[in-house]
């Protein structure tokens, strides 16, 4: 039947191995910044300088890992399979590619040098200021341009779901990022604006954009990515074309409203609280259909997961997707809430989704692409990749625990009264307390770091000399 | 795919599945229906959501929202608990506002309440200077033992928490030492030599007097120090002069800060509660400090010797 099929097109894949390279860089990076505020956090003396201290490197950390290593990942992942589903090279042409993939590395930079020095808008996850956000804007239209572009001129007469799910993604973040950052700057020359919006309106519209940052950016995004690479190194068809349709459309429609559970017990009225606790609720299910669907493709292909180490990544990545949307609705309702919220139980949570299933899942693609993208046979050591893989899930787990004990143990002391209503723990002796986890969570990180510096040699050595691939490979 | 003829089922070989007949880039997609499990799971979630939205408040409306079945709101809930409270505390609480200190400490129940609300305040409140379990630090004076700076009897703690020291309140507990070096009072040797005399003040039986060095200390400590630290070292509480013959130091005991006290001399400072703290959570807190182990009983002799 490939007899009749039209030869593929010659693909744009210069831009991929540069967002790979990026992802890879910016991984390094956001984790060596991770080590050092957990240690900031262990041994507060080395809050030395203010560029440095704990307050203006957090952002720098969390936005190096979601939209640095996170965001290239994507760029390099959605653009290799919109081209190759699509079988239709880039809209757009090699330069506005380009401008896409500088223009957001141009977007990391402003935004992290802001933030050393204190220029911020203080919204977590948008921090950002105004020129930055305006900067953003335009290279995510071109983006948005570029992929949709690729999908309209495609040479298949069906969209793949991976398309599906980074087409959602970047449309939402697109809105999601316009109306969360509308602001007003307080003079054209310098760095402070102020938000259009204020008090507690202002906050629902923060967490409706950061829920939705974890529900398109983090979620359906690296599902997209999922989609491609677990059938692709699998070699087996998707489990399920109507799961895929089935909790695609229920994720799109109730993420959207789950915001709210970021504000419970706030002045937030409490309609809004009952809708997003019940929406996340109702979430559950159409976030573990894209688990379900991935480890169910190896339906047949069990054996492969006992050898084939990128495998493994992609699955346990998927395993820790399916815990974090798990835990993510429990902690959702409200007097699972009221103990774990403002505690180190919220940072074990968005850690083991984003170490487990977003680093995991990327980190696995991007073992697939990169033999490919350098025309090579595979990679220089499979060896290094279970190294890796081993190295890097002992230091989730390690990181994870700790904070899920220091979390429910600090929410449990912040609460205990004694029999005429008084507290029974100073605020000094909770963040005493929480000495021992975090000294555990920084070993975590120091071995998720290592497992990233084994990937980068591994990934360096096969680009410089693993031997290519022969004609019948490629 | 158009390659294909739409009539013919394609099957995959593995597992004998339907396929939707579509592929994209070698991938394609079974046609197994969603799991049964997995739907049935998502219905109930549903059917919890409708079921929670009926009994709290959940949908705007024109003019508001549903209200839910029971009237609950997250104010009614506070409300609620706070009612409790007041029960639970049997306004042990609103009689703290009008009784002295000795009524206090007469009531053994209130006092046991006082004591209770004194330990969660100063967990608020104290802790960063004097520490979780009141043990201060370096500047910070330990409140667990006997040695008081300013007074160990309730009233005198209640005033030290309610006027601070050296504070902005005009009835602040005031008093200031002079820097014997740096305003030139004292020459170097001679606070080397008083900090020698200092220092060994509470060793018992040498009292300073085995060395020359300690001799001239003893000389220049009877001329100029004991207006205020007493004849033996042993301190003044009304003008907040440190007790130096016991081994308990509040910037250190070593030689050398012993010769910094003195040449800088050092004027700590804790601020006023009133007007921060109300007048019964100051008698709480007085009466909870004064339990910690060293409260001293109104009329007793502070004690001198070492």
């Amino acid at each position: 039947m490939t007899a009749l099929v039209l030869p593929a097109p010659v693909y744009n894949d210069h831009v991929i191995r540069q967002a790979t390279i990026a992802s890879l860089f910016w991984g390094v990076v956001a984790f060596l910044v991770g080590v050092f505020i957990a240690s900031e956090l262990t041994f507060p003396l080395l809050n030395f300088d203010e560029h440095f201290n704990f307050g203006r490197l957090r952002p720098v950390h969390t936005s190096a890992a979601i939209f640095a290593f996170g965001g290239n990942a994507l760029l390099a992942s959605s653009f290799y399979v919109v081209q190759r589903t699509c079988r239709a090279t880039l809209w757009g042409g090699k330069g506005l590619a380009s401008f896409v993939f500088w223009g957001y590395q141009a977007f990391i930079v402003m935004a992290a040098v802001g933030y050393l020095f204190g220029i911020t808008e203080g919204k977590e996850y948008a921090e950002p200021e105004w020129y930055a956000k305006l900067w953003l804007t335009i290279v995510w239209v071109a983006y948005l341009a570029v992929f949709l572009g690729t999908v309209i001129k495609r040479q298949e007469p069906h969209i793949y779901v991976a398309n599906w799910f980074f087409l959602a993604f970047i449309i939402t973040v697109a809105i999601l990022h316009v109306v969360n950052g509308l602001s007003l700057p307080v003079s054209l020359v310098g760095a402070k604006s102020y938000s259009v919006f204020g008090g507690v309106q202002s906050a629902m519209v923060q967490w409706w954009y950061g829920h939705n940052a974890v529900g398109f950016f983090l979620t359906a995004g690296f599902l997209g990515m999922m989609y491609y690479f677990v059938p692709k190194q699998a070699e087996r068809p998707i489990y399920s074309y109507r799961l895929s349709i089935l909790h695609f459309w229920s994720l799109i429609f109730l993420y959207i409203w789950a915001g709210p559970h970021h504000l419970h017990y706030t002045s937030l009225p409490d309609w809004t609280q009952t809708l997003g606790m019940t929406f996340s609720i109702m979430l559950w299910m159409p976030s573990w259909g894209g688990m379900i669907n991935g480890i169910m493709t190896l339906s047949g292909a069990w054996h492969k997961l006992r050898d084939d180490p990128v495998l493994q990544f992609m699955i346990i990545a998927l395993a820790f997707y399916g815990m974090s949307t798990f835990e993510g609705p429990m902690m959702a309702i409200k007097a699972v809430n009221s103990l774990s919220h403002y505690t180190n139980w919220t940072i074990g949570h968005v850690h083991s989704g984003a170490l487990g299933w977003v680093g995991f899942i990327s980190m696995g693609a991007l073992y697939h692409l990169v033999p490919k993208l350098w025309g090579k046979a595979g990679l220089y050591s499979t060896r290094l990749v279970s190294v890796h893989l081993w190295v890097a899930s002992i230091g989730i787990v390690l990181y994870i625990t700790a904070m899920w004990v220091a979390g429910i143990m600090q929410g449990l002391m912040w609460r205990t009264y004694d029999e005429t209503g008084f507290l029974q723990y100073s605020f000094s002796e909770v963040v005493q307390a929480m000495h021992p986890y975090y000294l555990i969570r920084l070993m975590g990180g120091v071995l998720y770091l290592t497992g990233m510096l084994i990937m980068v040699y591994n990934v360096w050595k096969t680009i410089t000399v693993a031997p290519a691939a022969t004609p019948a490979q490629k | 795919m158009s390659t294909q003829d739409p009539h013919k089922k394609d099957i995959d070989s593995v597992t004998g599945i339907e396929t939707t007949g579509h592929e994209w880039d070698g991938i394609k997609e079974l046609n197994n229906p969603a799991p049964r499990w997995w739907l049935w799971v998502f219905y109930v979630s549903v059917v919890f959501s409708i079921g929670y939205w009926l009994i709290y408040p959940a949908w705007p409306t024109l003019s508001g929202h549903t209200g839910g079945n029971k009237g609950w709101t997250e104010y009614s809930q506070l409300k609620e608990d706070q009612a409790e409270q007041v029960l639970e505390r049997a306004g042990l609480d609103t009689k703290i506002d009008t009784a002295s200190l000795k009524d206090i400490k007469a009531d053994p129940k209130l006092y046991e309440f006082a004591r209770a609300a004194g330990a969660a305040a100063f967990r608020t409140n104290c802790t960063v200077c004097h520490g979780s379990g009141g043990q201060g630090g370096k500047g910070f004076p330990n409140l667990v033992d006997d040695d008081w700076i300013w007074g160990g009897t309730l009233d005198d703690i209640y005033t030290t928490i309610r006027y601070g020291v050296r504070s902005t309140s005009s009835n602040t507990r005031q008093s200031q030492m002079p820097a014997w070096g740096k305003d030139g009072l004292l020459k170097s040797d001679e606070i080397e030599a008083v900090a020698t005399y200092v220092e060994e003040l509470h060793l018992p039986g040498k009292k300073g007097e085995q060395s020359a060095v300690s001799a001239q200390g003893a000389k220049i400590f009877a001329d100029n120090c004991t207006v205020c630290h007493g004849e033996k070292g042993e301190g003044m509480q009304t003008v907040g002069a440190p007790r130096l013959n016991d081994n308990i130091w509040l910037y250190g005991g070593e030689h050398a800060t012993i010769v910094e006290s003195i040449y800088n001399s050092r004027a700590g400072v804790m601020p006023t509660w009133e007007g921060r703290l109300s007048d019964a959570t100051i008698k709480e807190l007085a009466i909870f400090v004064h339990s910690l182990g060293g409260g001293v009983e109104a009329g007793a002799e502070p004690t001198t010797a070492p």
